[in-house]
């Protein structure tokens, strides 16, 4: 009898065991949202945008982020967009570089030397990024879907989105495709769809509480491409920003909360 | 020279809340870097020491601290400083909201 009364136990209670785990998940990401380490980098990122660099030995503040030169104010949230003066496309890391190239004169090269960081020395790209999302807090999401580009680089995300190639013939889809998916104790969201989007886009660019580093969209989608055992995208690529404006015009209208903080 | 730290203080039901986030690699024993952590924590109210803490190499990379202090007043001053195992040290200081 007791012998059955232990299994019984067991059958039960493993279920509830799963849904109180992820009920302490949401616990815990509801304790780390308020006051988090993006904060510290949000402080650095300000003292990086603000400093002299480059030949021109001139700062970022006047890089034109699309709603004026300076202007950070809701900037993020409206990337990626279409840029006149580079005749594409462009999200903020992207944008960013191009900043750095044109107003700072710095090479591509150099510009593009580290833009993924690790925990103990961050890249600039992240510092930069944490700043200036930042300053989107409250505003919607609302990425370019006017220019013919920006509908052509909505389209191109669309497509590489659901693309299945490389060694293990996989797509983004074959992860984020479906509802109740998940790696380990991570849910994966079903990001084609707009109520699985928009809490996604709105957190991102984010610091990751289990490795203590601050990532950007850009790592993202190159780490996602990474495990799907594709060759590397090239930072900044068509490709890369192609996939940031197809999800962030499928999240659009969703007030930015970011940088978010992730498990 | 160390990052950089961030404090908010606030009045909530007649207590100061203090939340401060503090930049620092917090590296173990057992990393290649080598022991590097903060192990001293002070927090002054008003110039008056009211939270002493040691903490070790088991608290994460940049640490988030909350305190709640009992009593406080709009504009009394909260200092938050650290020490660490090789004598850096930093410090905040803010006024409650």
């Amino acid at each position: 009898m007791k012998g059955f009364f232990t299994v019984v136990t067991i059958l039960v209670s493993l279920p509830v065991a799963a849904q109180d785990a992820k009920k302490e998940i949401l616990k815990y990401q509801q304790m780390i949202a308020d006051g988090s380490p993006v904060e510290l980098f949000e402080l650095e990122g300000e003292a990086l945008w603000k400093k002299a660099q480059g030949p021109h030995k001139v700062s970022l503040e006047k890089c034109d982020l699309g709603l004026g030169a300076g202007v950070l104010k809701g900037a993020y949230a409206r990337l990626p967009r279409y840029f006149k003066d580079a005749d594409r496309v462009m999200d903020l890391e992207t944008r960013l570089l191009h900043c750095m190239t044109t107003l700072q004169g710095r090479s591509p090269e150099d510009a593009t030397k580290r833009v993924f960081g690790n925990e103990n020395q961050p890249s600039e790209m992240e510092y930069l990024s944490a700043y200036v999302a930042a300053q989107s807090r409250g505003m919607k999401l609302a990425a370019g879907t006017s220019h013919p580009k920006e509908k052509a680089a909505y389209e191109l995300g669309k497509a590489l989105f659901f693309h299945r190639t490389g060694g293990w013939d996989m797509s983004c889809a074959s992860c984020h495709g479906e509802a109740d998916k998940r790696i380990r104790m991570q849910d994966l969201p079903v990001l084609h769809k707009r109520e699985f989007a928009r809490p996604i886009m709105a957190t991102w660019p984010a610091y990751r509480v289990s490795n203590s580093q601050f990532k950007t969209m850009q790592w993202r989608i190159n780490d996602c491409y990474r495990q799907m055992r594709y060759p590397e995208p090239n930072f900044a690529s068509d490709a890369t920003i192609a996939l940031t404006t197809f999800l962030t015009v499928t999240a659009a209208g969703e007030p930015y909360r970011g940088p978010g903080t992730k498990r | 020279m160390a990052g950089p730290m961030k404090m908010r203080a606030t009045l909530a039901g007649g207590n100061t809340d203090v939340r401060v986030l503090m930049t620092h690699p917090m590296t173990t024993a057992q990393m290649k870097e080598g022991l590097h952590h903060i192990q001293n924590v002070a927090v002054k109210q008003n110039g008056r020491t009211v939270v002493e803490a040691e903490i070790s190499q088991a608290v994460s990379r940049n640490p988030v601290f909350t305190f709640r202090l009992k009593g406080g007043a709009k504009g009394d001053r909260i200092e938050v400083s650290w020490l660490d195992n090789k004598g850096e040290t930093n410090k905040i200081e803010t006024a409650v909201a």
